[in-house]
């Protein structure tokens, strides 16, 4: 069942990639189809059926301009500091604790945490996140946990949780 | 008409953002400060430009190629910075000076002294 949904899948990539209904390029799209599922189908989607569930999905499509919002504002900041004339960081790299569990989420947290202002994820090690940070504020564990994931984890546990 | 302008306004804009990306490359002082600015400035910045080009070719071969491309760049350019990262230091690459704190370097080496 994970494997149809998953060939189905990178079907559909593959002839939006192609753009052709052709039966040849979908002969060829289908070996590549099987082809990637027998190197790395295990590790590609954990849990298949939550993908349709309406709550998960609308969650998610509500974090995705939340998450551009924020990339946006990221750009801006680090447009800021490296147009200005004394550069002004204050680099380091300081750990938060995240209460998300699954895999997938904390992927999506890691990869979140990268793209928004200031901070950089250098490594996940169980429930710690390891994040270098332009310009650190704040003095402890839960000063940068609210202010580099507070925003982000309701939302991504509902998605994913 | 009017998708074909404002696609070619986000182009420019993308481009600025890469320029701004590559600033940052040149003036920021260690490896970690400039995948900050290579991921976010320059992530978006290509995301942009392809974005752009989606509007100006709309629902054909060449547009929904790039919108699928900014996708994946979306994706790929943060896995590939915290990969970098996470290679250079433990390849011990060090923090520049003016850095205030690094706790990943504490946990990793106290880590490594308890296996001692």
């Amino acid at each position: 069942m994970k494997y149809i949904g998953e060939f189905i899948f990178l079907l559909v990539i593959w002839v939006l990639l192609t753009w052709s209904l052709e039966p040849a390029q979908l002969i060829v799209g289908a070996v590549v189809s099987i082809i990637i599922i027998g190197l790395v189908g295990d590790v590609f989607l954990m849990q298949p059926q939550r993908a349709f569930n309406p709550r998960r999905v609308f969650w998610f499509i509500v974090y995705i301009p939340f998450l551009l919002w924020y990339i946006l504002l990221a750009n801006l900041d680090v447009a800021y500091r490296v147009i200005h004339p004394n550069l002004p960081i204050r680099p380091g790299i300081v750990k938060i604790k995240t209460t998300l569990k699954t895999p997938m989420a904390k992927t999506f947290l890691a990869n979140s945490i990268t793209l928004t202002p200031g901070t950089l994820t250098v490594d996940i090690i169980d429930n710690v996140l390891y994040v270098h940070w332009i310009f650190v504020k704040g003095k402890d564990m839960e000063d940068w946990t609210k202010a580099i994931i507070g925003r982000f984890e309701p939302i991504l546990r509902r998605i994913f949780e | 008409m009017f998708w074909h302008t404002l696609g070619y306004i986000i182009i420019v804009i993308g481009v600025l953002f890469d320029l701004l990306g590559c600033i940052g490359l040149v003036r920021l002082p260690d490896v970690y400060n400039r995948l900050q600015a290579a991921t976010k400035c320059v992530t978006l910045g290509t995301a942009f430009l392809l974005f752009g080009v989606f509007l100006i070719f709309g629902f054909s071969s060449t547009g929904i190629k790039s919108l699928l491309c900014a996708i994946f760049v979306l994706i790929a350019s943060p896995t590939g910075a915290h990969a970098l990262a996470r290679g250079s230091h433990k390849g011990g690459v060090k923090l520049w000076d003016g850095s205030v704190i690094d706790l990943y370097a504490e946990d990793t080496l106290s880590d490594k002294n308890k296996g001692d």
